[in-house]
Parts: C-alpha cells; sequence; structure tokens
C-alpha cells in the first residue's frame, strides 16, 4: 500500500531529533508537525521571520500579522521570537537550522533538487527554497514517487532548472525512503505492501539496493 | 525634527514614472496597503518594485500589476498570483526571479553600504548565470549585487514624528531592510504615538532611515490562508 500524506508525515518525523530547529515547506511538510513526539522539544522556523510556530488559531485567535510562510494563520509558543526577512536569511544561510523539509518536482542521483519552474508552463518562484537547501544541515524533500502522467521523479539526472546541487540527504515517497549518498542512491524503506520491485519500476534513477530492506513502521 | 505628512497621497506625490521603489510585505502580511492605492490613484507607469511578492489578484501589488503600472518585479515568489504568473509567462512584465534571502541580503547590504556580496545560495543554478563564482572552503559562492531604490515603502504598526518604528509579529518581515535600502523611505503605520513614548530599545527601525510618516486608515489586512482548529 502507498502511503497517505499524513502516513508520510508521520515517517519524515521520525528524521527529527530532540533540540532542532527546523523549517518546514508548504504542503506535506506542514503536516510533519503534528506527528513531533510531545516530549521532544523541537522549535520550528518561519522563513517569513519567526521561531516557535505554534498550533493552528481558534476562529477567536486569528490574527493576520501572525502568519507561516505558507501564509497560513498561526499562533505563537511561550519563547517564540521574530525578526526581519534578513535576520530570518542570516540563520537559515548560516547553518543554524538544522533541518529542513519541502516538496520537489525532481531529486536525482547527485542529490540535486527541482521544485520552483517549469520553463514556459510554470512559475512558482523559488520563495526561500535555495537558501533553505543551501543553509539548513539537512534537507529531507517529501513528495510523490511519479508525476501524475506516470514518468518517475526521481532521475539519474534532474532536467527541470535546478533550486539547489548537491544537497538532499533523504527522499521520502509514498512508496519508499531513499537516502542521498556519495556512491548514489540508496533504498532504505520501502511501504508497507509495497516490493523492492515496484520502486525500482517507479524510479529512472540507479538504485543501491542492500541485502535487506525493511518495511517501513507508519 | 517632524518627518508626518498628511497621507499617502501626499506620501507618493513625487514617485515618478520609471521609479524603483522597494516595498516590505510578506504575501499580503504587513503591505503598505495605504500608499498601494494612492500609487494606483497616481497612475504612474514602468515602476520596477522589490518585493518578495506582487500581492494576490485583487489585492496589494496585485492592483498595480493588473493596472500594468509595473514594468519589472524583483520578487522571489509568484505563488498564487495568477495574474502575475501570466504576466510574466507571457512576457509582458519582466521578473527577476530571486531566492528570498538573497533578495532579504540584497536590500540588507544597500541600506548598509555594501555594493555586492558572495552567497552560496543558487550555486549551480540559473540563479548564478553570468555571474561570478568564488571557492572559499571548497564550496562554491556567487557574487550578487545589492538593490538600493529610489523609493522604500514600508507598513509599521506603531512610529512617531522622528520616524522610529515598530512592527508587529511576522508582519515585520521585509519592512525594516526596505526601509535602509531606499533613497527616500516613507512609512505608514497603523498608530502615531508621541515622541518618546516608545521605549527605546524596543524600536526596530531607527527614524534615520524614514524620510516621511502618516497614520495609515482603512486597514484591511486581508488573509490569504484562513486556517484554524476546532478547539
Amino acid at each position: 500500500m502507498a502511503l497517505t500524506r499524513e502516513q508520510m508525515a508521520s515517517r519524515i518525523a521520525k528524521e527529527i531529533q530532540d533540540g532542532y530547529y527546523v523549517n518546514l515547506g508548504i504542503g506535506i511538510p506542514t503536516l510533519v508537525a503534528n506527528y513531533i513526539p510531545k516530549d521532544m522539544d523541537v522549535i520550528l522556523q518561519s522563513e517569513n521571520g519567526m521561531l516557535g510556530i505554534g498550533p493552528f488559531p481558534t476562529e477567536d485567535e486569528i490574527d493576520p500579522d501572525l502568519i507561516n510562510a505558507g501564509k497560513q494563520t498561526i499562533t505563537e509558543m511561550p519563547g517564540s521570537s521574530y525578526f526581519s526577512a534578513s535576520d530570518s536569511f542570516a540563520m537559515i544561510r548560516g547553518g543554524k537550522v538544522d533541518l529542513t523539509i519541502l516538496g520537489a518536482m525532481e531529486v536525482d542521483e547527485n542529490g540535486d533538487i527541482a521544485n520552483w519552474m517549469i520553463p514556459g508552463k510554470m512559475l512558482k518562484g523559488m520563495g526561500g527554497a535555495m537558501d533553505l537547501v543551501a543553509g539548513a544541515k539537512h534537507v529531507i524533500v517529501v513528495m510523490q514517487h511519479v508525476a501524475k502522467d506516470g514518468s518517475s521523479k526521481i532521475l539519474p539526472k534532474c532536467t527541470l532548472p535546478l533550486t539547489g546541487t548537491g544537497v538532499v540527504n533523504l527522499i521520502v515517497t509514498e512508496l519508499a525512503v531513499i537516502e542521498v549518498t556519495n556512491a548514489g542512491l540508496k533504498l532504505l524503506e520501502r511501504a508497507p505492501c509495497v516490493s523492492v520491485e515496484d520502486i525500482i519500476k517507479a524510479t529512472k534513477a540507479k538504485l543501491i539496493i542492500p541485502d535487506n530492506v525493511k518495511e517501513m513502521v507508519v | 525634527m517632524n518627518k508626518i505628512v498628511a497621507n499617502a497621497d501626499t506620501a507618493v506625490q513625487d514617485i515618478f514614472d520609471g521609479a524603483t521603489i522597494a516595498l516590505g510585505g510578506f504575501g499580503v502580511c504587513g503591505i503598505p496597503e495605504n500608499c498601494i492605492s494612492a500609487l494606483v490613484k497616481l497612475g504612474i507607469k514602468n515602476l520596477t518594485c522589490v518585493s518578495n511578492n506582487a500581492g494576490v489578484d485583487d489585492f496589494g501589488l496585485g492592483l498595480l500589476l493588473k493596472n500594468r503600472q509595473i514594468k519589472k518585479m524583483i520578487s522571489s515568489y509568484v505563488g498564487e498570483n495568477k495574474l502575475f504568473e501570466q504576466l510574466v509567462l507571457s512576457g509582458e512584465i519582466e521578473l527577476e526571479a530571486t531566492p528570498q534571502g538573497t533578495l532579504a541580503e540584497k536590500l540588507r547590504a544597500g541600506g548598509a553600504g555594501i555594493p555586492a556580496f558572495f552567497t552560496p545560495t543558487g550555486a549551480g543554478t540559473v540563479v548564478a548565470t553570468a555571474k561570478e563564482v568564488r571557492v572559499y572552503n571548497g564550496r562554491n559562492y556567487i557574487l550578487e549585487e545589492s538593490i538600493t531604490t529610489d523609493f522604500a515603502i514600508v507598513k509599521a504598526w506603531k512610529g512617531d514624528a522622528l520616524g522610529n518604528l515598530v512592527y508587529r509579529k511576522t508582519a515585520r518581515n521585509f519592512n525594516p531592510i526596505a526601509a535602509t535600502a531606499g533613497r527616500i523611505t516613507i512609512a505608514e503605520v497603523e498608530e502615531l504615538v508621541p515622541v518618546g513614548s516608545i521605549d527605546p530599545d524596543m524600536v526596530h527601525t531607527p527614524g534615520i532611515y524614514v524620510k516621511r510618516i502618516f497614520q495609515g486608515s482603512n486597514y484591511e489586512k486581508r488573509i490569504e490562508n484562513r486556517t484554524t482548529r476546532s478547539n
């Protein structure tokens, strides 16, 4: 069974360590916050200028001056801080953020990532993604393994304009967990009831397959 | 010293065709709503706007896009603004797509008298095209030029006649750095307070950066993604 969005988020949460400062991208990465163990001290950074993102507000708590980088209304935690965009990216570029989790259109064997435009067709802009992949200590990509047209999003070499080169550490999809190593992409885990063969078939990049690929615990 | 002007119309009256303007705001959070409306009214054209986003279709800088008053945007995110995306893809307006942190640092450095800087952001991507690359400690860095502008327009929560500004929560975002990058900086505030009533330790933008200030009105403070929890 391929993982749901929620299951992918819960799997990624296992990569978070006590004491981490974490920046979560838009979409599935935002869901990861729901699966961080309660007994862990983790502080969420929002690149628009905040440390200490709290849960979504109740209807009464909504404050238009308090949003995350996805422009969603949020709340603050005790001990939060606000700062300017230049301070925010100083801490990102300066390597103070332990982990960033973001979506992608393509990733490849070199750990390159493309997630901001399709020439002539779609233009979202890179936002803070280029700075985050360049600066965060660990980079996790979460995405669907194959595109809507059935083509693999994990490639020998990205074809779309890049967001960063050699920056991705871990790829989590609905089918697999894949580590980017110096030797290439290594299959670490498979989704329940998904075979290694299914994953190889869905992956255009070359995969290093260890003897024992364990099933994900979700 | 008194930098107070009557209203947005007075504050922006000398902004001219072809001017470059840095604007504060992230999405539509903390944007100078009153001045943007005044620019729409003023009708000046061929503007180059430095702003992280371009508002949404019918609010914020989206209003200037709709009116075809903008020639070029220097931004990091087009996102959900369909009109912006269309205008860029069809070549009607020019977009200098700039990584958000690089954009922030361009404004900070520009305002601080630093003409250019090396950053790892964007190395090996199209952002690095035609830019000098240097290797420090085995890693590639690209040379990015700073930004200063004819005008900067920012929005703060509180301000005084000396131009001291205090922002609120994540409405701070690009405002303090945009404020430093303009040759003439205009600040609109929700509340003008008497000089001396802001604790000097709590000033976010010291008054030296601000040329004109006024108390805005009728803030809509639109929310792009209203997300709530039930209890």
